[in-house]
């Protein structure tokens, strides 16, 4: 089944360790990830003034090519992309001035309400495959592997387009169940990892690293499980400078779950791009014998 | 944490014409905020804060531009929206930070300047904080 996909501008560059095995996986699973034609960045972050249409008019001509695809659905990877469009969309859904206005100036021969509904990877495998039969596909359980689940933002906030309960999220915990992990909780689990910021200020976002990362050790996590790529530069930068720092500091092994979904379904690391992640997490992953590739999975049935 | 700001004396026009402005761009009342400070408690950045986030409402409602505008407050918010999930008002105090960003950005005056950024970081940031801090911190 082949479902529309928006990879975003990160994913073809420094997150190919997001996207090379989410697509592996999902292709193993019976799914295709097509990609929208002539797709454009997003704009990353969403705009929160109500007079600034010209930043809405990026996110929404991505929707406009899913729907002239015949698609009504669209599936992302990226925490930021899933933020931004989602919300571009729930604005063309319920402003009609806004809509009739962003309408009128995009150019792309018809015109969008907001018909596309925009999902997150974790949505799909949670609510059109199901953690039980996720479950069922798994050849390599990810057996004695404590992973802290860390969502950051941009899938919880604001509430109109959070993929799940804002306050006690289980979506990444449940799906890392599903692959035999055991999820470890922490209090900052939802805590921003300062964002932007590191553009303008840099050196602040080992102190908004820490806390997080300190934490999640604490409560016994070997390794941090992502959907973000910011998320992955801002902690994985500031881990390296706060064990410069300070001595003793560990390095937390920063991996996305879309690895993590490869690896239990038994593809191996050739489809993860370890080179890119960050606090080593090959040598966990190695000692915990998941590295290696089993036999193939069979798809879903009725799926393809 | 919250020093205190001096206030600088303007004309009751230009401040009742400072807080429509920021009503428009934030699309609410700023008087639906009843100042409980829940926002400054929940926020990861006030401790980098010169101003709370409490009080950038307040001094919004007051009209005192001045203040807010050279504080560094608006621009050290990341817009994480952990203020806006858990206002008890369902007030969207990151409207509020973007409005104020907005009115010095649109004055051509920018946060950061790409050519400012050292090479080297420049390099080494991915797309994704490009794009977003460009777009936040930059007319």
């Amino acid at each position: 089944m082949g479902l529309a996909y928006y990879p975003g501008c990160t994913l073809k560059t420094r997150a190919r360790n997001l996207e090379g095995p989410a697509v592996a996986s999902m292709e193993a699973l019976g799914f295709e990830l097509d990609e929208v034609p002539r797709w454009n960045c997003c704009g990353a972050v969403y705009s929160l003034a109500e007079d600034d249409l010209i930043h809405q008019v990026a996110p929404v001509r991505n929707l406009i090519r899913v729907k002239k695809q015949g698609k009504t659905e669209l599936v992302t990877l990226c925490a930021f992309c899933l933020n931004t469009l989602k919300r571009a969309n729930l604005l063309m859904k319920e402003d009609p001035a806004k809509r009739n206005t962003l309408n009128d100036f995009i150019d792309e021969g018809i015109d969008y309400g907001g018909e596309v509904k925009v999902v997150h990877l974790l949505e799909v495998l949670r609510d059109e495959i199901g953690w039980e039969v996720l479950a069922q596909k798994v050849k390599l359980p990810l057996t004695g592997l404590k992973a802290a689940p860390y969502y950051g933002c941009t899938l919880l906030r604001p509430r109109d387009v959070a993929i799940d309960d804002v306050e006690n999220p289980t979506i990444v915990g449940d799906f890392l169940r599903a692959l035999g992990a055991s999820p470890v909780d922490f209090p900052e689990t939802t805590t921003c990892c300062g964002s932007y910021q590191v553009v303008s200020a840099p050196g602040d976002i080992p102190e908004y690293a820490r806390p997080i990362l300190s934490s999640a050790l604490r409560h016994g996590a070997e390794a941090l499980v992502l959907t973000c790529p910011l998320c992955d530069y801002n902690l994985g930068r500031a881990q390296k400078e706060l064990a410069r720092r300070q001595s003793g500091f560990k390095e937390v092994p920063l991996l996305y779950f879309t690895q993590l979904l490869a690896l239990a379904l038994g593809l191996g690391p050739q489809v993860c791009h370890f080179e890119l992640n960050h606090g080593h997490p090959e040598s966990l992953l190695e000692e915990k014998g998941l590295l290696s590739r089993v036999e193939s999975v069979q798809p879903i049935g009725g799926k393809q | 944490m919250t020093n205190r700001v001096p206030v600088t004396v303007s004309s009751r026009k230009s401040r009742r014409e400072f807080t429509k402005k920021v009503d428009e761009l934030i699309g609410q009342n700023l008087e639906s905020c009843y100042q409980c400070g829940l926002c400054t408690g929940v926020c990861p950045a006030a401790a980098y804060m010169d101003i709370s986030p409490r009080r950038v409402i307040e001094l919004a409602r007051l009209g005192l531009e001045e203040e807010i505008a050279g504080s560094r407050t608006v621009w050290t918010c990341a817009s994480c929206l952990a203020c806006t999930v858990n206002c008890p008002r369902g007030f969207d105090l990151s409207k509020v930070m973007e409005a104020i960003r907005l009115l010095t950005l649109r004055e051509n005056i920018d946060r950061v300047r790409p050519e400012d950024i050292p090479p080297e970081e420049r390099w080494d940031l991915p797309q994704i904080a490009m794009v977003s801090g460009l777009r936040k911190l930059t007319g």
